[in-house]
């Protein structure tokens, strides 16, 4: 079937000395691979090496805490709910006397877990968020050799205390 | 007495014209034609006697009072509580006075209300959240502090969180009219008013479970159920047993296997069917104590649909394979040896 009227008919001619004795080609071909020697490499050795990030990147999870140090999330449902990988499982539990220093509201996760192999990374659960309590904003979720190791729970995903008085000494 | 009963009153409520009996309420009368034009009701109960004329969330405008007098009426009435007239004419959300009105209600009724609906268990199946969604603004311009109350307990059946309350008085007139004796009321007046057993008494009898249905908001919740789980992540089913005490027709709420919750069955204004005791809501939590009916039907607005299915048992996406699963759990034993 003919689309428009240019065609080009090719034809094959018999090999000239030139190209029988494949000297030239092999040199031409050298040539190439030589001068990419000298060329800039455009692969980077991650993790070593990190390239900027776009600031709107989406990585791993961090669950937040607010500014005295206590767990922003109270668990309820909503970036399980938006979800479109159903990739977020938590289950409640209320806080009692004595631990109002590490979660901020009457209920908090006591298990939070996310399937790093469901997620799709759309940012869905941080525009749910009603606490400001999950960003996106870690680095890449690393390989690793098992399913269930996959599965982050609250040891990967929430942020480590930051205690500003550390930080001057 | 016969030709009174074949008496119907013609009224006509946003354009669409329902005959119904004397001493209706426009409310009512609207709810026999359903769909929108129904006004959102916070304190009625139409299994209440006497309850209603409080939250104010039901205010029409009559354009027409009746046939004999059609002068309109001269402010909004509460659709609730002002029976219809032959030949009324009645406007709900076709009046934007209406509408306006009821953004204003819904203003003040989120006054005290505090914003925890992450916590409240009631978020889903709230009407207030319903109400405010619709017809509130998302700003308040309230610039005070909240009224807080101090935590009242009340038993081990049922979580009472007085600042979430809306003073509706439903749970008051469900233990006048269904128990014997009633141990809580309102205290105080005005802005001190409160839901309050006096002095820290424990609501306890066979009908008391039935305060947690009525509660259009989160103030009073099943404390069995008490941060379990979320409701759109729990599967409605209807049920059914052999109860002494009452009808037994139930809606049980399925996280997986497991029985979490029990109310009782609840249509499609959001109030219950029949009532139910106390020991089919907590203590019959297993599937083997109930016969089982069908996938509760779930308004598609709802957020509970979002994990609803229409059949018990839903055909399996992923075929089953022995031999597959069997090399996948050699596979991980392997691989933790190796570790």
């Amino acid at each position: 079937m003919q689309l428009s009227n240019r065609k080009k008919v090719i034809e094959q001619k018999p090999m000239t000395f030139s190209e029988r004795i494949y000297f030239p080609a092999i040199i031409r071909g050298l040539r190439i691979t030589l001068r990419h020697f000298f060329k800039k490499i455009p692969t980077v050795k991650y993790p070593e090496e990190i390239r900027p990030y776009s600031k709107n990147f989406r990585g791993q999870h961090s669950l937040k805490r607010d500014e005295d140090g206590r767990e922003r999330c109270t668990a309820c449902g909503l970036c399980a709910l938006s979800c479109p990988a159903e990739a977020i499982t938590m289950t409640a539990a209320e806080r009692k006397k004595g631990e109002e220093h590490l979660y901020r509201e009457e209920k908090y996760a006591s298990v939070y877990e996310i399937n790093m192999l469901r997620c799709i990374f759309c940012g869905l659960c941080e525009e749910a968020c009603p606490k400001e309590a999950i960003y996106l904003d870690g680095p890449h979720v690393t390989a690793d050799y098992l399913r269930k190791d996959f599965i982050y729970g609250k040891d990967k995903l929430v942020e480590p205390t930051f205690d500003i008085t550390k930080l001057k000494s | 007495m016969a030709e009174a009963e074949d008496v119907k009153f013609k009224v006509t409520i946003d354009g669409i014209p329902v005959e119904v009996a004397p001493g209706t309420t426009i409310l009512n009368a609207a709810r026999q034609i359903g769909g929108d034009i129904v006004p959102p009701a916070m304190c009625y109960y139409s299994k209440l006697e006497g309850s209603g004329g409080k939250c104010r969330t039901c205010l029409v405008k009559v354009s027409k009072g009746s046939e004999k007098d059609p002068r309109p009426m001269p402010k909004l009435v509460a659709s609730c509580r002002t029976t219809v007239m032959d030949g009324m004419e009645v406007q709900n959300i076709t009046s934007p006075e209406v509408v306006e009105a009821r953004k204003g209600v819904v203003e003040i009724l989120l006054i005290n209300h505090p914003l925890d609906c992450p916590v409240c268990d009631q978020a889903g199946e709230c009407k207030l959240q319903d109400l405010g969604y619709e017809h509130g603004s998302a700003d308040t311009r309230y610039e005070f502090d909240r009224r807080t109350f101090e935590q009242i307990d009340l038993g081990d059946k049922i979580q009472l969180h007085m600042n979430r309350c809306i003073l509706c008085y439903r749970c008051v007139y469900v233990a006048n009219q269904l128990t014997d004796q009633r141990v809580h009321g309102i205290l105080g007046r005005g802005d001190h008013s409160e839901i309050s057993t006096y002095i820290e008494n424990i609501i306890d009898n066979d009908f008391s479970g039935n305060v947690i249905d009525v509660c259009p908001v989160g103030a009073l919740t099943d404390k069995t159920f008490r941060f379990k789980n979320r409701v759109w992540f729990t599967k409605p089913v209807d049920a059914h047993r052999d109860c002494p005490t009452c009808s037994g027709k139930v809606t049980l709420w399925y996280k997986g296997e497991e029985v979490i919750r029990v109310t009782a069955r609840k249509d499609e204004f959001g109030e219950v069917e029949e009532f139910i005791c106390n020991t089919c809501r907590f203590d019959q939590k297993k599937t083997s104590d109930w016969i089982l009916d069908e996938p509760t039907e779930i308004d598609s607005q709802s957020v509970i649909s979002a994990n609803h299915y229409e059949l018990f048992n839903p055909p399996k996406v992923v075929k089953e394979n022995p031999i597959l699963q069997q090399q996948n759990r050699e596979q991980l034993a392997r691989t933790e040896k190796l570790k």
